[in-house]
């Protein structure tokens, strides 16, 4: 893939903005010993000022729009988003609710969607090392 | 305003800031809003504005083509109870709608349930773990939760929505081929909860950070009406499954756990509510063993054809309420169906954190600030459950709002008692 493997760790900051839960604790579970991204010098911050890539969840409660772009933008370039589950991508199963303005890529650039309901820990691992690969090429 | 005034003055002035943590911090696992007034380093009082993750659930459910569509919503009410709230809904509609449930089929739904519960509460702990800074301890517990997982996995097909349930049943079977594989989840969590307890109770870190911190006593438990291991950690026996006995749990003979049992005391503390899962663990390992040993052989829904329950469904007229026991406290669903109308005509579910969020100021105030993450997390708060209700004119603080609403209930209560006397 022509990487440089390993240049850099990325840092990974996790944005909730209304999902189930259900995606944000596969997240966890990728970052947990069983599969264990954080090997690869994967790792979740704080701050999304430390961050490179930007994993959102959940299909974008109203209150929450305007915390989306701001977070967006405290992310230093270069940066990716990678929107976790079928809820982040379109709208999943609460498609049609009335205090939902998502789906994601309409407030923010996403760069990689991770469909499931929830999706793997394996699927989130994959997604990541995509953005990686972008980030490498960046 | 205040400290400027007296600025030229020698005497001290003591003021209080606002620290507002959240929506979106490091602390909180999901989006909430803590408001903090701070005095140094003590908190003196606190506010709790939710909200921000609304996506009105209810409103989907009363929407979807029909109650079946609604089922898999209910699930993804919260990724984490996405066993307990279709529980309950399917419990309301049952009753709403008359329908019978095989005892098989009440058998494999307790045993899923409690499933989710050892799940939940391991990643809890995993949690509190980590709101104190005890990463090793958080990986730990993480990695042994893939057990049940696994388990989970091979009988459902899925980690974590399991769309195990149907009204009338359950839509996957658990037969006797599978048993093994599940006792021996149940046998390696038997085997390593000595361990479990060793970190969690005997850890000088770990006493050091919990106990004595965010006390919540009986009288408050009891007032703000909390549910759940929160509850039972302030020594409020209360359990769903022992007090509505519902499903196979009637057969079970459940007795809510409370602190004391093994440490001999209650104190309501971050600690004890520790003590009250970890137990949990265990209760629920008995539960998924004495269902494998008894399940009764037989259908496992009363209603196999989609078509035909449908039918059964536009034709429901009536109220029914489920409730069951949720990881987290008591989970309640109340649904309305009327004849000829496809969808369900009202639902409304009452997510345990809605209760236990009443507790955090009660359980914040006096303590330091750097005790708020465990604090917070203790009660194991679940936003994507609790946001199903807007408050249009935001009372400031929590408590007040559910005292407010108490006092109503109460002053009811008094004036039909009244009514009736005469
Ligand atoms: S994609 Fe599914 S599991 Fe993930 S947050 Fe959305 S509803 Fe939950």
């Amino acid at each position: 893939m022509g990487l440089n493997s390993f240049k850099r760790a990325l840092w990974v900051y996790h944005l909730n903005s209304g999902s189930c839960n259900g995606c944000d604790i596969e997240i966890l579970a990728a970052l947990t010993p069983r599969y264990d991204i954080e090997r690869f010098g994967i790792m979740l911050v704080g701050s999304p000022r430390h961050a490179d890539v930007l994993l959102a969840t959940g299909p974008v409660a109203r209150q929450m729009a305007s915390r989306i772009k701001r977070i967006y933008a405290q992310v230093p370039d270069p940066k990716v988003v990678i929107a976790v589950g079928s809820c982040g991508a379109e709208g999943g199963v609460f498609y049609e609710s009335y205090s939902l303005v998502g789906p994601l890529d309409q407030f923010i650039p996403v760069d990689i969607y991770v469909p499931g309901c929830p999706p793997r820990p394996e699927a989130i691992t994959e997604a990541v090392i995509k953005a990686w690969v972008k980030l490498e090429k960046a | 305003m205040s400290n400027i005034k007296n600025m030229d003055d020698t005497k001290e002035v003591k003021t209080s800031y606002t620290i507002p943590i959240g929506p979106i911090h490091p602390a909180l696992k999901e989006p909430i809003r803590l408001d903090l007034s701070v005095d140094g380093e003590e908190i003196i009082d606190v506010d709790v504005v939710v909200g921000q993750v609304h996506r009105g659930m209810e409103w989907l459910g009363m929407n979807r083509n029909n109650p079946i569509q609604t089922i898999y919503l209910a699930e993804r009410i919260c990724g984490i109870c996405s066993v307990s709230h279709p529980f309950a809904l399917v419990m309301a509609v049952e009753q709403a709608a008359g329908i019978e449930v095989p005892p098989r089929a009440e058998y494999i739904r307790v045993i899923i349930a409690e499933m989710e519960r050892i799940h939940s509460h391991l990643l809890w702990a995993g949690v509190a773990a980590h709101e104190i800074g005890f990463d090793s301890v958080f990986y730990l517990v993480w990695k042994v939760r893939e057990e049940i997982m696994d388990a989970m996995e091979y009988l459902a097909g899925n980690r974590n929505s399991k769309a195990m349930f149907q009204f009338g049943g359950v839509r996957r079977d658990i037969t006797e081929e599978q048993f093994p594989r599940v006792r021996k989840s149940l046998d390696y969590y038997l085997s390593i909860f000595d361990q479990l307890g060793n970190i969690f109770l005997k850890d000088k870190t770990i006493n050091m950070r919990t106990r004595n911190v965010g006390i919540l006593k009986k009288e408050d438990a009891l007032r703000l009406t909390i549910v759940g291991p929160t509850a039972r950690a302030s020594g409020v026996s209360k359990d769903a499954r022992q007090g509505h006995a519902y499903s196979a749990y009637a057969d079970m003979d459940i007795k809510a756990i409370t602190p004391d049992v093994i440490t001999g005391k209650v104190v309501g503390d971050v600690y004890d509510r520790i003590v009250v899962r970890l137990l949990e663990i265990k209760q629920s390992i008995e539960i998924i063993d004495k269902c494998l040993k008894e399940m009764p052989s037989g259908a496992i829904i009363s209603e196999p054809k989609v078509a035909k329950l449908l039918a059964v469904l536009k034709k429901a007229e009536g109220e029914g309420i489920g409730v069951h026991e949720a990881p987290r406290g008591e989970c309640f669903h109340y649904v309305r169906m009327e004849a000829g109308m496809d969808p369900l005509a009202c639902w409304k579910v009452r997510a345990p954190t809605y209760a236990n969020l009443m507790a955090i100021p009660t359980m914040l105030k006096g303590e330091q600030i750097a005790d708020v993450p465990i604090a917070f997390a203790s009660i194991d708060p679940c936003m994507s459950c609790t946001n199903r209700a807007i408050t249009v004119k935001q009372p400031r603080k929590g408590t007040e709002c559910l005292l407010d609403l108490h006092e109503l209930s109460l002053e009811k209560t008094r004036r039909l008692e009244a009514e009736f006397d005469r």
